[in-house]
């Protein structure tokens, strides 16, 4: 065939590194990808409905379901009792309710489902409930949860150094809150399962996950299964984000739960509003702090409280707000650190993981506390920020012990302080604030140093699954989830480079725990590291084989043989890999292999807050320059210049999609989208009409996103860094601009008491009071 | 399961809902009116590449082109919400969703080709929506700007991607080969035309729960029989009201098929918009003679809500944010309501009675709304605040139509909505400004008369305190904006490095 000599004429290129398209963007764009909801039902499957609590506190005194089991279409109710196993979604603390028994928690707790014979039939059905309750006061935010000393889990204290009589001795102090809101993941694909009874008790799910083995387990628990009668699939999501790490396990068991009472298949698919009112979203912080720093601005000793609104439950709020106590440093070496976090108990929604999973968070109050300084002092906060950077010999040592031995924040702020014009703009910027009363603009850079590897050392591992076909395909599996980050495309480039075979060699299908048992959730940016390394080993396993197998048959040396562009080259002799492999399976060679990984180096002690939790870290830095209308507070994002360190890309074109989406997915939770509730606790933005997450226009007009060029040094997947997370963080340098601009409006040394999100409501409030106090 | 509906013998047009997918007529009967397209191209046809992301026509996943035969009968091709679009209101019409966009032999559309291309999708699940909300301006612009592009998807969300790359493929998919399947050319053939010429009707539409007729008498008459029946026009408010009220309907009276009521008429001295024109069609025609009120049409509502909203609906549902009235209201607007043979022309002012409640009989309907012409040295002005740029409800919506003696103010109409339980003028404002000079001071003044017309409320969009604050500033822009100055965000430009 001629493509292959021109194959074989061109220098071949290995897949990994290479900007390739996602592995379905052709199915994407012509509406052929099919997500759980696509899936054809048989035709005896039924749809369900949650009936959710409308009171955030109280105790059921009767649920009057009559209405409901009467509406047309309707054939059967799950309630507690129908619960053949343990009522509970909770992973870490079984204290999520699949159905609330008799205590409501919130506002959009579910309290039954509903099976029916089409989804509009189950919904309307669910709504006719008639729940009475006996009212109970409900705790709503983080101050009166603190005053109650209502948590979830018990505080975690952590001190380093001498804080208290560094403190005292400090020659500059000072005090402030910090106010950071939630955010809601707003993927666009709502929570979905579909359970579909198997023969001799087993049950089949569909979920739309990115932590099937949790969703198998909590599966197995609510019917009083076990494990191997659970089988759980995800061919892709719409969109994850954190949202579907711990909260499908209720979907998949409620829908689980009806079909196991029917024995027929039963899908159950949130309505936008539902999914919105009843699952977690990212948690909403407090920060009250006390630092001394010198005349420079450099931080001496900080004293924090730390406080996160986890809703009802505990959920991931344990390691979610751990997470945030090891980013409060962000890039930043504090020396004598005392630091307590509060897990808070409210009458909401109970809080999940979210993108960065607590770290951004933390790193918005350590942001916070360098920019008031800086403002304190009256220097530009860029230069307070190097001061207090973390060294690269020395001061390199975190609160919870960890030596930094990677750090590259001087190179990457050095530089983009350069590409970016920073010091041109800012004299630009300040001639533009003394002649424009109306209009303001703000300029800030704000680095990132974000963690690698779950803290919880026990996670940092996965498996993969390579079949060898006699053709020369390659049939790819392993324990990640694809949910748009690419990952599927960048597993399936490590593998083929293995090969030495184009993509087109290699099909990638559903996670599947009946393929790949006892994975981790996709989740902590691991993806690639993790699945990468894992398919690297089982790709390795097979090649290994083969190679010896040829080398014994041909009596060539193991090194003279390679994989390229679809040949091997067996010696001076080449081959198809198709013809090569069928030759090797009829001598009986094994053309199948698992691999597996796990972290090397990482150590966690989560009692003594102490260890190497972390492989190694991702940086990167972000400029943005912002305007604000003075008479509404309205913001406009203008520029934003990102340099961010990806270590050796896998793929440069998925990981510049990541750095964008991730920063605009940050530049909304900290400008426009707002979580509002009522004095009773309920949520009242619950769907795109109420809940704005940014639209094209809010993509600035002019961006330069670069990736720095710096292979990771420790021995990752071709030497790459993860990257789903620590972009988000980048969008801080939005609020804080934005905090620039508003400082404009006052008095020199004005700190703008600007909460997140900077909502244009906020925005104006900050102002007027910067205002008042300069001509007080 | 298409089959099951195709191809009907030409006496079972009556009470068939009757539309072109893929270039084959489908004929459906026996389905409720409240079916919207989504649903029935997903549960009916098992067409599952269109997404539902909100069902409330708020994301964008869900959208389709619809062509239609214009009076020119030429195809006109406008995207959609189908999540909120129920199925009838298509009858007669072209039907395009994102399985339809490839060649035969599966070569992708330059619009599906670019976004590949430019790595624009990456969970995937929106883009259908963003391939379709840009295959309409392939379709409808040559050669697009980028601002263009970012119009044409103010009503897609994503939340992977950050936008970029989509503007790009938006920017880029005109100067791809021009494709055998959906080239504009092509989207205007003639076999096309023919078909939608066949699917025409000169009778009503009715089915049991479905009432679409042709002219305004009979419309008017069928309104005055059928008091019972609810009056539907680009059903993107009654939409919600079936997917998230779960509200059963009574029969429902269209007004879209009544070629009359979807003209705008151009007198001496107005321009009558009716009732079936779409908020395209009708902020078209007002920003025309009305330049000023360019960033609020602007900034209105997204190109598929504004395709199938008519400005009538926005009007005659009368809520307390909907951002066209505190305009119409400022520029002394009237609405010609029918009830049977019998005419009325209200103010618009006077037609909103208090919250949700109208002055409007059993049986009558709002047939146009007429927007004056403008006058020689008015100063006419409109904000809206609101969260987001886009496709946002306002917290505040301003509007300004002040005439002057000199620097005298000798009449202001104020109004605002957001602000009360209706879109209502600012009487204390207006007094105050009326006769003073065009003053900062004055306008200060005028801005504390607010607090006398206002106690707005608190909720999710906005405090009361804000938007009371917000709205005296809006007369504070008046006066800057009135000298010319820079006032507006979006006016800025991208900064370059210095």
């Amino acid at each position: 065939m001629s493509a292959r000599t021109n194959r074989a004429a061109a220098p071949y290129v290995a897949p990994a590194g290479q900007a390739l398209r996602h592995e379905s963007a052709h199915l994407h764009v012509s509406g052929r990808a099919l997500y759980c909801d696509d899936i054809p039902l048989p035709a005896n499957a039924l749809h369900a409905a949650f009936g959710i609590s409308s009171l955030a506190h109280g105790s059921i005194r009767n649920i009057d379901l009559a209405a409901t089991l009467a509406a047309p279409g309707v054939v059967t109710i799950a309630l507690p009792g129908d619960i053949p196993g343990e009522n509970n979604y909770g992973s870490v603390i079984h204290d999520d309710p699949i159905f609330a028994e008799t205590l409501v928690q919130y506002a959009g707790q579910p309290l039954f489902a509903v099976a029916a014979t089409s989804h509009g039939a189950a919904r309307r059905a669910a709504a006719l409930a008639r729940i009475e309750y006996d009212e109970l006061t409900p705790v709503l935010d983080i101050r009166t949860a603190l005053a109650a000393q209502s948590y979830v889990m018990p505080s975690q204290h952590i001190v380093r150094g001498e804080p208290g009589r560094r403190l005292a001795k400090a020659p500059r102090r000072l005090k402030g809150t910090v106010t950071i809101g939630g955010q809601d993941h707003f993927y666009l694909e709502g929570q979905i399962a579909i359970a579909v009874p198997q023969e001799d008790g087993a049950m089949l799910i569909d979920s739309s996950t990115q932590h099937p083995t949790e969703v198998q387990h909590i599966v197995a628990h609510a019917l009083g299964k076990r494990a191997h009668d659970i089988v759980v699939k995800c061919r892709r999501m719409g969109g994850g984000f954190g949202g579907k790490e711990s909260q499908p396990a209720l979907i998949a068991a409620a829908a689980a739960v009806l079909a196991h009472k029917t024995q027929r298949p039963v899908k159950l698919r949130l309505d936008r509003d539902d999914d919105m009112l009843i699952t977690g979203k990212r948690h909403d912080f407090l920060a009250d702090y006390d630092v001394g720093f010198d005349e420079h601005g450099r931080i001496l000793a900080l004293n924090l409280m730390l406080a996160s609104r986890c809703g009802y439950s505990a959920d991931l709020s344990g390691p979610v707000n751990d997470r945030a106590l090891c980013h409060i440093d962000n890039a930043y070496f504090i020396e004598h650190v005392d630091c307590v976090s509060h897990r808070c108990k409210t009458n909401t929604v109970s809080n999940t993981a979210f993108r960065g999973f607590g770290g951004p968070q933390g790193m918005m109050v350590i942001e916070h506390i360098v920019e008031d300084i800086a403002r304190t002092l009256g220097f530009d906060p860029l230069e307070v920020r190097r001061r207090n950077f973390y060294g690269t010999h020395d001061r390199n040592v975190t609160h919870y012990g960890q030596v930094i031995e990677d750090n590259v924040i001087h190179a990457i702020v050095d530089k983009l302080e350069d590409t970016s014009a920073y010091t041109a703009r800012r004299i630009e910027i300040s001639r533009w604030n003394a002649a424009n009363p109306l209009i303001k603009r703000g300029l800030a850079l704000t680095p990132v140093k974000f963690g690698i590897s779950f803290n919880a050392t026990l996670y940092n591992q996965a498996g993969a699954l390579v079949n060898v076909y006699t053709d020369g395909t390659i049939l790819l599996n392993h324990g990640g989830t694809e949910m748009g980050q690419g990952l599927y495309t960048k597993v399936a480039q490590v593998v083929a480079t293995e090969f030495g075979l184009p993509m087109s060699a290699i099909r990638v299908t559903a996670t599947d725990t009946g393929k790949i048992p006892n994975t981790s959730a996709t989740a902590a940016s691991s993806g690639s590291d993790l699945n990468g390394k894992a398919a690297q080993a089982a790709a390795r396993c097979i090649r290994e084989r083969l190679v010896e197998w040829a080398a014994g048959t041909d009596g060539v040396e193991a090194d003279e043989i390679r994989f390229e562009n679809g040949m091997v080259h067996i010696g001076k002799r080449h081959q198809s890999f198709g013809e090569f492999v069928r030759l090797a399976h009829a001598a009986r060679i094994s053309l199948s292999s698992t691999g597996f990984y796990r972290t090397p180096k990482i150590h966690w002690d989560r009692t003594a807050f102490e260890g190497r939790p972390f492989f190694y870290f991702a940086y990167g830095a972000a400029v943005s320059e912002v305007a604000i209308d003075t008479l509404t507070g309205e913001t406009r994002l203008l520029r934003v210049d990102i340099l961010h360190d990806v270590g050796t890309s896998l793929n440069p074109a998925i990981d510049k999609g990541q750095i964008e989406g991730g920063f605009l997915q940050g530049v909304g939770w900290l400008t426009c989208e707002e979580l509002w509730w009522n004095e009773r606790g309920e949520l009242k933005t619950h769907a795109p009409s109420t809940y704005k997450i940014p639209t094209a226009r809010d993509w600035p007009l002019a961006a330069s996103i670069q990736l720095l060029d710096h292979p990771n040094p420790e021995d990752t997947i071709f030497r790459s860094k993860a990257v789903g997370e620590p972009p988000l963080m980048l969008a801080m340098s939005v609020f804080h601009a934005i905090r620039d601009a508003v400082a404009a409006c006052g008095s020199r040394n004005c700190l703008p008491d600007l909460p997140a999100p900077a909502t244009p409501e906020a925005v104006l409030r900050a102002i007027d009071s910067v205002r008042s106090e300069s001509t007080a | 399961m298409a089959d099951a509906h195709s191809n009907p013998g030409a006496d079972e047009t009556h009470g068939t809902v009757r539309f072109v997918l893929d270039g084959r007529i489908v004929a459906v009967k026996g389905v409720p009116a409240t079916t919207t397209v989504l649903d029935y191209l997903r549960e009916d046809l098992g067409r599952t590449g269109t997404k539902e992301g909100c069902a409330e026509g708020d994301c964008g996943a869900c959208t389709v082109l619809l062509g239609e035969l214009n009076a020119d009968d030429k195809i006109e091709y406008r995207a959609v919400n189908s999540c909120i679009r129920f199925l009838p209101t298509i009858d007669g019409q072209e039907l395009v969703t994102v399985e339809g966009l490839q060649a035969a032999d599966g070569t992708l559309h330059p619009v599906q080709q670019a976004m590949v291309d430019e790595h624009a999708s990456q969970c995937g699940f929106c883009t259908p929506g963003f391939v379709m909300s840009l295959f309409a301006l392939y379709l409808n612009v040559e050669k697009p700007e980028r601002e263009q592009v970012v119009d044409a998807l103010a009503g897609s969300l994503c939340r992977c991607t950050g936008y970029r790359p989509i503007i790009d493929a938006g920017c880029r998919m005109s100067s791809y080969p021009v494709p055998q399947r959906w080239s504009r050319a092509d989207a205007h053939d003639r076999a096309r035309v023919e078909k939608l010429k066949k699917l025409r009707r000169t009778e009503a539409l009715v089915t049991t729960d479905f009432i679409a007729p042709r002219t305004t008498d009979e419309f008017a008459a069928i309104r005055q029989a059928r008091p019972d029946a609810l009056v539907l026009a680009g059903g993107t408010d009654i939409g919600l009201w079936v997917t998230k009220q779960l509200r059963q309907l009574p029969t429902l009276l269209y007004v879209g098929a009544v070629r009359e009521l979807r003209s705008v008429r151009r007198t001496n001295e107005a321009i009558e918009i009716g009732a079936a024109v779409t908020l395209t069609e009708a902020w078209q025609a007002i920003t025309a003679v009305y330049p000023q009120l360019a960033d609020l049409a602007h900034r209105f509502a997204s190109p598929p809500v504004c395709n199938s909203g008519t400005l009538c609906g926005n009007v005659a549902n009368g809520s307390p944010v909907g951002d066209s009235m505190p305009a119409l209201i400022a520029l002394g607007a009237h609405v010609d309501l029918r009830l049977g043979a019998q005419r009325r022309h209200l103010p618009l002012e006077d037609f909103y009675l208090g919250y949700q409640k109208k002055d409007l009989q059993p049986g009558e309907f709002v047939a146009s709304v007429s927007v004056p012409l403008p006058r020689a040295g008015q100063f006419i002005a409109s904000y809206k605040v609101s969260k987001r740029f886009d496709q946002d409800i306002a917290a505040v919506c301003a509007a300004f139509a002040i005439e002057f003696e000199g620097e005298i103010v000798r009449t202001a109409r104020i109004a605002f909505g957001g602000m009360a339980a209706i879109a209502s003028r600012a009487k204390h404002a207006e007094a105050a400004l009326t006769g003073q000079r065009w003053t900062l001071q004055a306008l200060e003044r005028a801005a504390q008369e607010l607090s006398k017309d206002f106690q707005p409320l608190s909720d999710m969009r906005a405090s009361s305190d804000y938007r009371l604050q917000a709205a005296k500033n809006t007369l504070l822009r008046c006066f800057q904006d009135r000298d010319g100055k820079l006032t507006s965000l979006s006016q800025l430009h991208a900064p370059v490095t210095a």
